[in-house]
């Protein structure tokens, strides 16, 4: 159990160790959430007086940053295909379950610290007061639960497709849908019906619901509904990528 | 005793079978070559014996542990080193090392005495803290070469460990082998390169259509043909192989482009004999070349092809993209 343990860390730290080593991709990928938040919620502000816009998009920019990261943390095993790194992995004597675990938690660990840099950068900007410690350790939890799975999707989807032509398919026909058939962006009750209903049976509606709740109290399918998905989500994703996963191979 | 016997081993991907069920061992201290073209069944048969593809029939013992019955012991005893590039570029050579060791249960002290060691052995000390992005082709096999070693396996497999190297770094690259194998380990080595399996191997199988032609010593392989090899150029190659079976004197005479090439077992003395009946049927030849057989002759004895009329393998085109890092 031990040496699983080192052998899950040895997969967590290539993870974590390729994130700090490109300090570019850091920063490029934050580009795009402050640009939603500072442009998108600063414009929108502006046009419906008396409602601010940017503290309530926060969240869900925040979920935003979070899904993005996962996902891509997650499909990134398509390129260590194509580059060849998956067969160091599949041929070393840890099982694909580690392998999972390992790429779940380091994929997640640099989702969190995107998210957190988001989070500190939107409480400055936005002046939203940050919520006191409780609320944030709820957040943090959210995150690493949101994270988590959102990897997982993302290992599950890699071990199907396999085509590096697919990770742009994913970025315009699953990722970007997610968050804009959701509620990070509008309020639901301002929503056609439609778009309602949609966001109601999309996951991330909840995880963005249950940010919105703790950091600026207002929320609508109530915390304990917003934590049940996104657990429940977890478990599903972790079984799914695990599955998909030992049926790969090189 | 044996460091691996291989039963029967196949492998079948619908319908088409890469590997026909063969059968081999490989002695302790060994340096054992897959000799063949590519496509021929070489590496489909190193990713069964390293367990990372499943055998459709027969099976294997390598350091003891059977490959159907025991992957993990199978793959904690091994080290591999894959014809194309899987070192992360984006990490540097100590971090690559590092994780494997991890990958492989080593401890932090053993993890960092090894990293050592290897890179010492591959001459790249000074660039342990580069990224590998920055490494060229030859760079990144001999780290490739490192990290396989970096566990202490019993048996290495190279899988067509120079393949789209320069000629001076596959020279750099043979002479680390012979440092392995002098320092005792079992090393299985795939090639399509005659002289490589030739300077290096104890031991060649010549590997063709999934099946194992011939094995023996490279020494042995030669004298097989026991003689020499007459190579005719002429213009009209056709009508000199013609005269050349007529004469019954040799075996299987064979054209590649102006040249006709045959076994004989006194070439020297054939020679005359086989310019009067090229005279007697009015074909002018150009050159006449008597010579010892190779490895090469070895290989068209049993295939029937010559294994440099292989096209190149496509990985030139891999090497170039990663070469970009990613």
């Amino acid at each position: 159990m031990d040496i699983e343990l080192s052998k899950i860390y040895a997969v967590w730290l290539r993870e974590v160790k390729r994130y700090t080593n490109s300090k570019s991709r850091m920063v490029s990928s934050l580009g795009m959430p402050l640009l939603f938040l500072v442009a998108l919620g600063g414009g929108f502000s502006a046009l419906v007086p008396g409602f601010n816009y940017q503290a309530f998009i926060l969240p869900g920019i925040l979920a935003m940053t979070v899904l993005f990261t996962s996902v891509f943390a997650g499909v990134s095993i398509i390129w260590d295909r194509e580059f060849g790194f998956l067969k160091e992995m599949l041929a070393a004597p840890a099982s694909r379950q580690t392998i999972v675990i390992g790429r779940t938690l380091g994929g997640a660990t640099t989702a969190i610290i995107q998210g957190l840099i988001i989070l500190v950068l939107g409480f400055a900007f936005t002046g939203t007061p940050v919520p006191p410690l409780a609320n944030l350790v709820g957040i943090l939890l959210l995150m690493i639960v949101m994270s988590s799975s959102l990897v997982a999707f993302g290992i599950a989807l890699a071990s199907v497709v396999q085509e590096v032509e697919t990770f742009q398919l994913v970025q315009t026909l699953l990722v970007m849908p997610l968050i804009f058939l959701s509620n990070a962006l509008f309020p639901m009750d301002k929503m056609p019906v439609w778009l309602q209903d949609v966001s109601r049976v999309n996951p991330i509606s909840y995880s963005v619901d249950g940010l919105r709740t703790l950091m600026i109290g207002a929320g609508s399918f109530g915390l304990g509904t917003d934590f049940a998905v996104a657990f429940a989500g977890l478990v599903v994703m972790i079984l799914a990528a695990s599955y998909l996963f030992s049926k790969t191979s090189i | 005793m044996y460091a691996m016997e291989v039963s029967r081993l196949a492998k079948r991907f619908n319908g088409f079978t890469a590997v026909k069920g063969i059968s081999f061992s490989v002695g302790k201290g060994e340096l054992f070559g897959l000799l063949g073209p590519n496509g021929a069944g070489k590496s489909t048969t190193i990713y069964m014996l390293a367990t990372l593809l499943e055998p459709s029939d027969g099976t294997a013992n390598v350091n003891g542990f059977d490959i159907r019955a025991h992957p993990d012991q199978v793959r904690g005893s091994i080290g591999i080193v894959f014809q194309d590039p899987t070192v992360d570029t984006r990490l540097s050579a100590y971090d690559n090392l590092d994780i494997h060791g991890r990958l492989y249960g080593m401890d932090g002290k053993t993890r960092k005495q090894r990293i050592d060691e290897v890179l010492a052995l591959v001459e790249l000390t000074e660039w342990k803290d580069k990224m590998v992005k920055t490494f060229s082709g030859g760079m990144r096999r001999r780290l490739e070469i490192a990290r396989g070693l970096m566990h202490t396996p019993k048996i290495l497999f190279l899988d067509e460990p120079t393949l789209g190297l320069d000629p001076q770094t596959r020279r750099h690259i043979w002479s680390y082998i012979s440092k392995l194998k002098s320092q005792g380990i079992t090393i299985i080595l795939t090639t399509h390169y005659l002289e490589e399996a030739d300077y290096l191997c104890d031991r060649i199988a010549i590997i063709d259509h999934g099946e194992i032609k011939v094995l023996d010593t490279p020494k042995n392989l030669k004298g097989i043909i026991g003689g020499n090899i007459i190579s005719i150029e002429s213009r009209e190659p056709q009508k000199l192989a013609d005269v050349v079976t007529r004469m019954g004197c040799c075996r299987k005479p064979r054209i590649s482009e102006m040249t006709v090439s045959f076994e004989a077992k006194d070439g020297a003395k054939l020679v005359p004999k086989v310019m009067e009946a090229a005279l007697k049927a009015k074909i002018d030849i150009e050159s006449i070349e008597v010579h010892m057989p190779s490895l090469e002759d070895v290989f068209i004895h049993y295939t029937g092809t010559s294994i440099r009329e292989e096209k190149a393998a496509p990985s030139g085109i891999m090497m170039g993209r990663r070469a970009h890092g990613y």
